[in-house]
């Protein structure tokens, strides 16, 4: 048992370093080469070549939307949990102020009846989740531990439960004809329609291409440094001379942008939103997706992000001896999970200095013992 | 004066942790701040460089109030400690360490110009450049926290127990290594345990109580102390 995962924690290894050691040209050809299949994947013609790949139960287009949205999402909630270290456990509910911001302004269905189009509310639904960010940010962050978590918990609650039950956000029955983003072909015919998903994906898969881009500019800056210094120990880099509070905030609110972000992608995709959108669960599965694709990594984020959401509509369609493996999907997840955190509790895909944190959290366990 | 305390007391909730705790530290001085466990030595120490908020009292540096000063500003007004337990960033390298030392400085020459300083101060720091800080020896550790606190070129330098559970020999010689520092112009306020390796070497020596001052003299004075010798030199 062991010295399999011994020969596979070496061959990963060796798969670094030899990623580590490659020429400049052979990184940059094989990024290319990556970024070119998933802006292929989701036509049937390449698709249909890749054996047990595409979703049997779903439309695969779809599916591969929904992955990207979570994939976002994952690279958002990375900022927050795997650079500055706060939990966050209510990461949808930016999603959600996202998507409803889009939807109270431009629905017909909407009280306001404002009709904007989509691409003017975007940047709006943006700003509108960094002060939500802010607002939830500021009196928690000065505080030390658990108080972060609980009440980012129960905000997402409250912006669910409020979803369901006021009158203005409509509840169950929500927005529809919210608008699509817009853009025409040439012969007049909408981009962004009601059937192909593709176009969505394909702008989703952009933006998280920029978002990344960004992110890691800032990581490789005086603030990505603040972050990680945060992380790792709060007293000290304060003694450092580190603004922690306003770091803290900072990673907040940018993460909270990009959940917002996602949302407005989102609602204008969905056409549609109501209430039944924003489970807790969804918080959930997208804080488990960073910590198992490897928190702290932004390629880490990916992956989780990407393999978590899609591994749960893999299951659909599926049926085991007369079962129907969908109805399982959590419980399966949940054992990946737990036996994950047992073999390998940095992620699939860790940080370098995560990894070395969590050696020297595991020797002050055993000092303290 | 560059340090002045006045009458300073602070609260862990109900707990009052200082009872009105005045001390001085003066330009060139090593001061060091010598009692048992749980004296307040270390809360003393949280409360001048900003991690604890005080109750009153004040806190004067050069001659500004900065009782209510957050502690980041407080490292820009020159003011920078290493923490007790060493306090380094574990998944960050030496060096990277030592940079998040100079977090608070632009001045790129005068930066480099202090990392060689430090890692002169410190050759084992040297060797160990790459490695990161959760993997190095609790002496090294300890080496580190303090070469860190240096390159933000402090006009004041905090220590928490810079000894702490060193082996004699490296106790020697982080002792050698501050007498160092303060030679080369860093006003240095200790606190220590370790009562005697620190009255040998520190101009003026406060002893801390059960959160208040019960005695003050020169290094040299204390340590010749009958009281203090009994509590905290272990001679009888």
């Amino acid at each position: 048992m062991t010295t399999v995962l011994e020969r596979v924690r070496s061959g990963r290894e060796a798969a670094g370093e030899r990623w580590r050691g490659a020429p400049r040209w052979v990184r940059w050809a094989l990024l290319v080469a990556v970024i070119a299949f998933f802006y292929a994947l989701p036509n049937r013609e390449f698709y249909q070549y890749l054996g047990p790949i595409p979703t049997p139960g779903a439309n695969f287009t779809q599916v591969l939307f929904t992955v990207s949205i979570y994939v976002l999402l994952a690279v958002g909630l990375n900022i927050v949990v795997g650079f500055a270290g706060l939990l966050d456990l209510g990461y949808f509910g930016f999603f959600a102020v996202g998507a409803y911001t889009v939807a109270v302004l431009t629905s017909p269905s909407s009280n306001l009846k404002t009709l904007w189009p989509w691409l003017l509310v975007v940047p709006l639904a943006i700003g509108l989740t960094m002060l939500s960010g802010v607002m939830l940010g500021t009196p928690t962050l000065r505080l030390r531990g658990d108080y972060l978590a609980i009440v980012t918990l129960g905000f997402a609650e409250m912006i669910r439960i409020a979803a369901v039950s006021s009158e203005f956000l409509k509840g169950q029955r929500g927005f529809n004809q919210i608008p699509h983003p817009p853009g025409k072909y040439a012969d007049g015919k909408p981009f962004f329609g009601v059937l192909d998903a593709r176009p969505y994906y394909w702008l989703v898969l952009t933006l998280i291409i920029l978002v990344v881009i960004g992110v890691r500019n800032l990581t490789h800056s005086r603030v990505g440094r603040a972050w990680i210094s945060i992380r790792e120990d709060e007293d000290a880099a304060q003694l450092m001379g580190v603004p922690t509070f306003k770091f803290k905030l900072w990673a907040f609110a940018s993460g909270a942008a990009i959940a917002g972000l996602a949302g407005a992608l989102f609602a204008g995709k969905q056409n549609f939103v109501n209430s039944q959108n924003f489970e807790l669960l969804n918080s959930i599965i997208i804080l488990a997706a960073v910590i198992f694709g490897g928190s702290g990594n932004i390629v880490g984020a990916i992956v989780g992000g990407g393999l978590v959401a899609y591994m749960i509509e893999r299951f659909r369609g599926i049926e085991l001896f007369g079962v129907e493996l969908y109805e399982y999907r959590f419980l399966i997840f949940g054992l990946v999970l737990v036996v994950m955190m047992i073999f390998r509790p940095e992620g699939l895909i860790p940080n370098r200095r995560r990894a070395a944190e969590f050696k020297d959290r595991r020797k002050e366990v055993i000092v303290g013992e | 004066m560059l340090l002045e305390i006045e009458d300073v007391s602070l609260l862990y909730g109900r707990i009052q942790a200082l009872h009105g705790i005045s001390l001085t530290v003066a330009e060139g001085e090593i001061v060091a701040l010598i009692g048992a466990n749980g004296a307040g030595k270390s809360t003393t120490m949280r409360a001048i460089s900003g991690i604890r908020p005080i109750a009153t009292g004040s806190i004067r540096f050069e001659g500004e109030d900065i009782s209510k000063l957050r502690a980041d500003l407080r490292v820009r007004r020159g003011l920078c400690q290493a923490p007790e337990g060493r306090g380094i960033f574990p998944g960050m390298s030496v060096l990277e360490n030592l940079d998040m030392g100079a977090y608070t400085r632009r001045d790129r020459a005068g930066i480099a110009e202090d990392l060689a300083r430090v890692l002169d101060l410190f050759p084992r720091l040297a060797e160990r450049r790459k490695q990161a800080g959760g993997t190095l020896s609790g002496g090294e550790q300890q080496m580190l926290a303090v070469g860190r606190a240096l390159m933000s070129r402090p006009k004041l330098l905090l220590l928490d127990e810079p000894s702490m559970g060193l082996a004699p020999m490296l106790i020697q010689q982080i002792f050698d290594i501050i007498k160092e520092i303060n030679e080369q112009g860093t006003t240095v306020l200790l606190v220590e345990q370790n009562a005697q390796q620190a009255l040998a070497r520190a101009h003026r020596a406060y002893v801390l109580e059960t959160g208040k001052i019960v005695k003050t003299g020169t290094g040299a004075e204390l340590l010749h102390d009958p009281a203090v010798k009994e509590a905290y030199l272990g001679v009888a």
